[in-house]
């Protein structure tokens, strides 16, 4: 990676990258850096390359050319999807998958990380540390009180959340987060806002939204994608004022 | 050591309901027949004769079969259709014991040579063979030769990521490839006929009152301790995972979760009861032949636990009892009828029970004191 880019100490820094799926270029040199701590939003039309990014930094894609760091030692390029989730990346699908079947603290104990052998799960009691890490971890999402619902019964908000605790047990330092609120009420994307604002610092974000009223609620820096690479990036005013931005993405 | 084994399967027992009550049922009928059995005279209206303490026994051998189908199936969603396979290939591992034991008193006295071999004009006993004679070793075998076909079937059709309904119709053709095997006379298994007319058993008379009540008591005790097992195994964290296998397999593993290991355990484990259950027919009935192996065994066992009701091992139990009873007064009373009368049953269940049996039971007992509290 550049020194540059070393310099600033990012936590993600893709350069450069192409991705052609039969001759249409889902990304075309996308460049991002992202820093440490960082509350990033990712915006763009359908089509813009958003999930695509997300693709590549978590192994999903392959790029065809370009790079993509993690912290400044890690080649993510180099390693396989279940090889980056060990490393510190979680990501959150949009659609929320949570096993309905069980308690919701059953689901974070089954996030949980450390070794998953069949034999040493038959035997595997939760310790006290790992009871406390839950109760925090539940505590931010904000479901202590339904600690013991089976989780197909919690409403779409409360899954969404939940899901988001599965990722943060396992204490990943980038979050890759896909359109939390579709589907929410204002209510739960008001809560969804201020937990995803709590998270910044102690972990980086990455969220990817339709939603400009929540982008605007959350991010201090945006990042706009059309066909396949950056258009601008920014605080939210500036990107609202940006003259580009308006032609391709508000269609104005 | 002894203590500590039991502890996990105990302390599981304290969330589960249906299965104390299970375990209840089964100590009383294990102390109850076999004294039923033994005590009052023949003509007293209190006697229950062998032929019904049989009976139970091999219904209580379903019953584990049974539990192995739900372990699998039920809680890690894997539906497997060859289960009979590994019911009869520890049924034949007891036939062989057994067969050895006969011994001068067959029909034509060798001492080594079971009888159907000297009507094959064979000469010498073949390789795998070997052994049977002693019980610990056939005792062993029965539970690694169903073990070592799970584990070599699974393994290649779980790494594969062969699932859903494919799985179904390959286990179909294992148990039906086994079943066309074991009918040639040339592969050392009595053919069609099977092995019958065993005499004894660990040097016991299989037909003296005593043996009998001993098989029954070993089959109850087999029983409780597969039920105890499967129990401790599924409400472990292991357990959470193989449920959270069958809800969601792709999420467990992108949890880090190798989900080919977990099955193939689960897989090799249902065997294993299953091979155990058949080695507990097998003395019990007097006959293995390999009718055993045929496909629609291995879906009647799937049927019994869809109707008694599928991720509660107790459930399992009920159903394997329900319809080998019914199967048992049907076909002595409308022996055309039998059939008829299963697929209804299953259809029945399937549309107007998805829990099975257990579950509407639960299900309304909870309605009703839902209703008493508001």
């Amino acid at each position: 990676m550049s020194e540059a880019a070393a310099a600033r100490s990012l936590m993600l820094s893709v350069e450069d990258v192409t991705v052609s799926f039969d001759g249409f270029r889902a990304l075309n040199a996308l460049t991002l850096h992202v820093e440490i701590g960082e509350l990033r939003c990712i915006i763009g039309p359908n089509g813009a390359g958003k999930t695509t990014m997300m693709d590549v930094i978590t192994g999903k894609t392959r790029p065809d050319r370009g790079s993509a760091w993690f912290g400044s030692s890690t080649d993510l390029l180099q390693l396989t999807e279940p090889e980056i989730a060990q490393a510190g990346i979680g990501r959150k699908f949009q659609k929320p998958t949570v096993f309905e079947n069980q308690s919701v603290i059953a689901n974070l104990e089954l996030a949980m990380s450390g070794a998953k052998t069949v034999w040493k799960w038959l035997r595997a009691r939760t310790t006290p540390q790992q009871l406390e890490r839950i109760d925090a971890v539940l505590a931010t999402i904000g479901l202590s009180d339904l600690r013991a619902q089976r989780a197909g019964a919690l409403s779409h908000g409360q899954k969404q959340w939940l899901e988001i605790g599965m990722l943060l047990i396992q204490d990943p330092r980038l979050l890759l987060v896909d359109e939390p609120v579709a589907g929410m009420t204002p209510q739960e994307i008001e809560r969804t806002a201020e937990l995803l604002v709590s998270l910044a610092g102690k972990h980086t974000l990455i969220v990817v939204e339709h939603d400009m009223e929540f982008v605007r609620s959350i991010a201090n820096k945006v990042t706009v994608l059309h066909e396949g690479s950056v258009l601008a990036e920014g605080d939210m005013s500036a990107i609202q004022a940006d003259v580009k931005v308006k032609q391709v993405y508000l269609g104005e | 050591m002894a203590d500590q084994l039991l502890a996990g399967p105990l302390a599981s027992l304290r969330a589960d309901r249906g299965g104390r009550y299970f375990l209840c049922l089964l100590l009383a009928t294990a102390v109850a027949v076999p004294l039923l059995n033994s005590l009052p005279g023949a003509d007293s209206a209190l006697h229950l004769s062998s032929f019904t303490m049989n009976l139970i026994g091999k219904y209580m051998t379903y019953a584990m079969l049974a539990i192995a189908v739900d372990l699998i199936w039920g809680y890690c969603g894997i539906l497997s259709l060859g289960h009979g396979a590994f019911f009869a290939l520890g049924g034949y591992a007891m036939g062989m014991y057994l067969m050895r034991q006969i011994g001068t008193r067959g029909v034509y006295g060798d001492p080594v040579l079971p009888d159907f071999m000297i009507f094959l004009n064979w000469t010498e006993l073949p390789w795998f063979w070997h052994g049977f004679q002693s019980f610990p070793y056939a005792l062993l075998m029965i539970v690694l030769v169903p073990a070592a076909l799970a584990l070599a079937f699974g393994f290649l059709a779980f790494r594969s990521r062969v699932s859903g309904v494919y799985f179904s119709i390959i286990t179909q053709a294992l148990t039906y490839a086994l079943m066309l095997a074991f009918f040639r006379n040339d592969m050392g298994f009595g053919g069609n006929n099977g092995f019958t007319d065993f005499k004894d058993i660990l040097g016991f008379n299989l037909q003296a009152p005593g043996t009998r009540i001993a098989l029954f008591l070993a089959t109850a005790l087999g029983l409780a301790a597969s039920y105890l097992l499967c129990r401790f195994v599924v409400s472990s964290r292991a357990g959470r995972v193989i449920e959270a296998i069958r809800d969601a397999e792709s999420r467990a593993r992108f949890l880090g979760y190798r989900v080919e290991s977990y099955k193939l355990w689960v897989f090799v484990l249902s065997a294993i009861i299953a091979g155990l259950a058949g080695a507990l027919y097998v003395p019990q009935v007097g006959i293995i032949n390999p009718s055993e192996f045929s496909p629609t065994n291995s879906i009647e066992i799937v049927i019994w636990v869809a109707i008694g009701g599928r991720g509660t091992l107790y459930g399992a139990v009920v159903g394997a009892f329900l319809v080998n009873f019914a199967k048992t007064y049907f076909t002595g009373a409308l022996p055309s009828f039998w059939l008829y009368a299963l697929g209804s049953l299953f259809i029945g269940v399937t549309l107007f029970l998805p829990y099975g049996v257990v579950g509407a039971v639960s299900r309304s007992g909870f309605t009703r004191l839902r209703g008493s509290l508001s």
